[in-house]
């Protein structure tokens, strides 16, 4: 087992954002978080990678307790990769140098080594043209697939994604998606937080559905979003139906 | 199938060709009005003749411009000198008010209270302390006035620089740092190749601008004793018994702030420009 979430809490003030969550992640599984907008996705994925503290319970990586406070947060960032909504490229850096920074610094390989590693990336999703370029002069879609590209170098044993197509124009969803189903096919461990039902019934090995904090319902995605055994699974995705995302 | 302008089109663009030469002749027109009336007023006034010999006389400003060019030579080395080290200094102090936990209060305290008193303070008179206080304890190996002056300088501007550093090291959205931080990199990582690189682009047009201003302070050292431009033309002032030397000084100031000014603006116009053009 990859990732082992067991009755995950976190607050923020007042509000209960994860109640008794818990959530396992095989190797090779890709999972996908559906649920409505403040239901715990993005969260469970920033406690997942240490960018939030749980309030209680305990998340597990490979085994090891990374909640424990002992552990150094920066060891395991560097076994997680995470993609965020806002794709967050650093600006002042050219694609290139987005994605050997962290080859580079934090896992101290030579710079040749590593450009040579981000230009075969690069080339495979069809960005080599653009290594020199500055995000500002990318289209959306292209933004998203170099974060995709910087998470993936360091060989992260786990991948999350966070709403990653949320902040796309429609017509550039698609090459992220062909993407990452590119990366199912290569066995990359996947959390993807979404709001593609379709793209999650293709891609995923299993669907969760989180509501109230928890995860109220999970299993294959055809009886997920085929047959819902909750009332409220059912009523979310009447909603997404109604919303013509479905 | 080529285009050709419409009656409409070149109608309009004859329309704002009239315009514009219109507004041309106007300008022309009421710039030499407010002209002759500033000439009137100035040359007309009826202490005029008596301030052009103590102020503009000609062979008094030929007398001391050497000794005031000599002067400006020292204002100019210690520009360098201040402008560099007060940046390193604002950018360090920064840096540290923006450290966390336990460990890292007491620096965090000290870095926050000189930004607070040294902003306060007036530049003369941390010149005065330093100058004439630190040589006073009667220490080894205390160095020259001039030294101890351009530490003032430093330090007050330090202070506002760091405050400067400090606004631009906020402006990085928290996001850049989670991206970050989620790569793997440490804290110093973070700092070091995603927050500053950006915070300093930001603030460069303040930063030049606090530099312009520094290049008029250093003149303040004057007070202190060494012979800088402000205090050569204050030498010729007093044995001619004649102010031009302080006008010469002055329009020499500005001339040495001119090619730092057109920078400033260069930047600051690319900034926004850039701001503009990227989402």
């Amino acid at each position: 087992m990859v990732l082992s979430c067991k009755n995950v809490r976190k607050t923020f003030g007042e509000h209960v954002i994860l109640d008794d969550l818990s959530l396992d992640v095989d190797e090779h599984e890709v999972v996908a978080l559906i649920g409505a907008s403040g239901s715990g996705k993005s969260t469970l994925l920033r406690c997942v990678n240490l960018l939030e503290q749980v309030d209680d319970g305990t998340i597990h990586l490979d085994g090891d307790e990374i909640t424990d406070p002992r552990a150094d947060p920066d060891r395991v960032r560097q076994k997680i990769g995470l993609v965020f909504q806002s794709y967050n490229l650093f600006p002042h850096m050219t694609v290139l140098d987005n994605i050997t920074l962290a080859p580079v610094r934090v896992h101290k390989k030579s710079p040749a080594e590593a450009k040579a590693q981000a230009m075969q990336w690069l080339e495979r999703v069809g960005l080599a043209a653009k290594a020199g370029a500055y995000p500002d002069r990318l289209s959306g879609g292209q933004q998203q697939r170099v974060a995709i590209v910087r998470a993936l170098v360091n060989q992260p044993r786990l991948l999350l994604l966070d709403e990653v197509t949320s902040a796309l124009d429609p017509e550039l969803v698609g090459e992220v998606l062909t993407m990452i189903r590119d990366l199912k096919g290569d066995g990359t461990t996947m959390v993807l937080a979404t709001h593609e039902m379709g793209f999650a019934r293709q891609v995923a090995d299993r669907v969760a559905f989180l509501d109230g904090g928890r995860v109220l319902e999970q299993g294959p995605p055809s009886q997920v979003l085929g047959d819902p055994v909750e009332a409220r699974t059912r009523q979310f995705l009447a909603r997404i139906i109604e919303a013509g995302r479905l | 199938m080529t285009y050709a302008p419409s009656e409409r089109r070149l109608d309009r663009i004859a329309y704002r060709r009239r315009q514009a030469i219109r507004s041309v002749l106007l300008a022309a027109l009421s710039t030499a009005a407010v002209g002759t009336l500033l000439t009137v007023a100035v040359t007309g006034a009826p202490g005029w003749e008596r301030v052009k010999t103590s102020f503009f006389d000609f062979p008094t400003a030929r007398k001391y411009l050497p000794q005031i060019l000599d002067g400006l030579w020292l204002n100019l080395r210690l520009l360098v000198v201040c402008a560099t080290l007060a940046m390193a200094l604002g950018l360090l102090v920064a840096v540290l008010r923006t450290l966390r936990g336990p460990v890292a209060f007491p620096v965090r305290a000290i870095a926050t209270g000189y930004t607070y008193s040294f902003r306060g303070l007036p530049l003369i008179i941390v010149i005065y302390l330093f100058a004439f206080g630190i040589p006073g304890l009667r220490l080894q190996g205390i160095p020259s006035v001039l030294v101890l002056g351009a530490a003032a300088i430093i330090i007050t501007y330090g202070a506002y620089l760091a405050e400067v550093f400090r606004a631009g090291i906020e402006s990085v959205h928290p996001s850049q740092i989670a991206a970050a931080r989620s790569l793997g990199l440490g804290y110093r990582q973070t700092m070091r190749h995603v927050v500053l690189p950006q915070a300093v682009r930001r603030v460069a047009p303040p930063l030049l601008n606090d530099t312009v201003a520094l290049q008029k302070d250093v003149g303040l050292i004057s007070l202190a004793g060494p012979i800088d431009a402000i205090r050569a033309a204050q030498i010729g002032v007093a044995q001619d018994a004649n102010f031009t030397p302080y006008v010469v000084a002055g329009v020499l100031f500005m001339l040495l702030a001119l090619p730092l000014i057109a920078v400033t603006d260069w930047v600051t116009l690319r900034a926004a420009r850039r701001q503009n053009a990227g989402s």
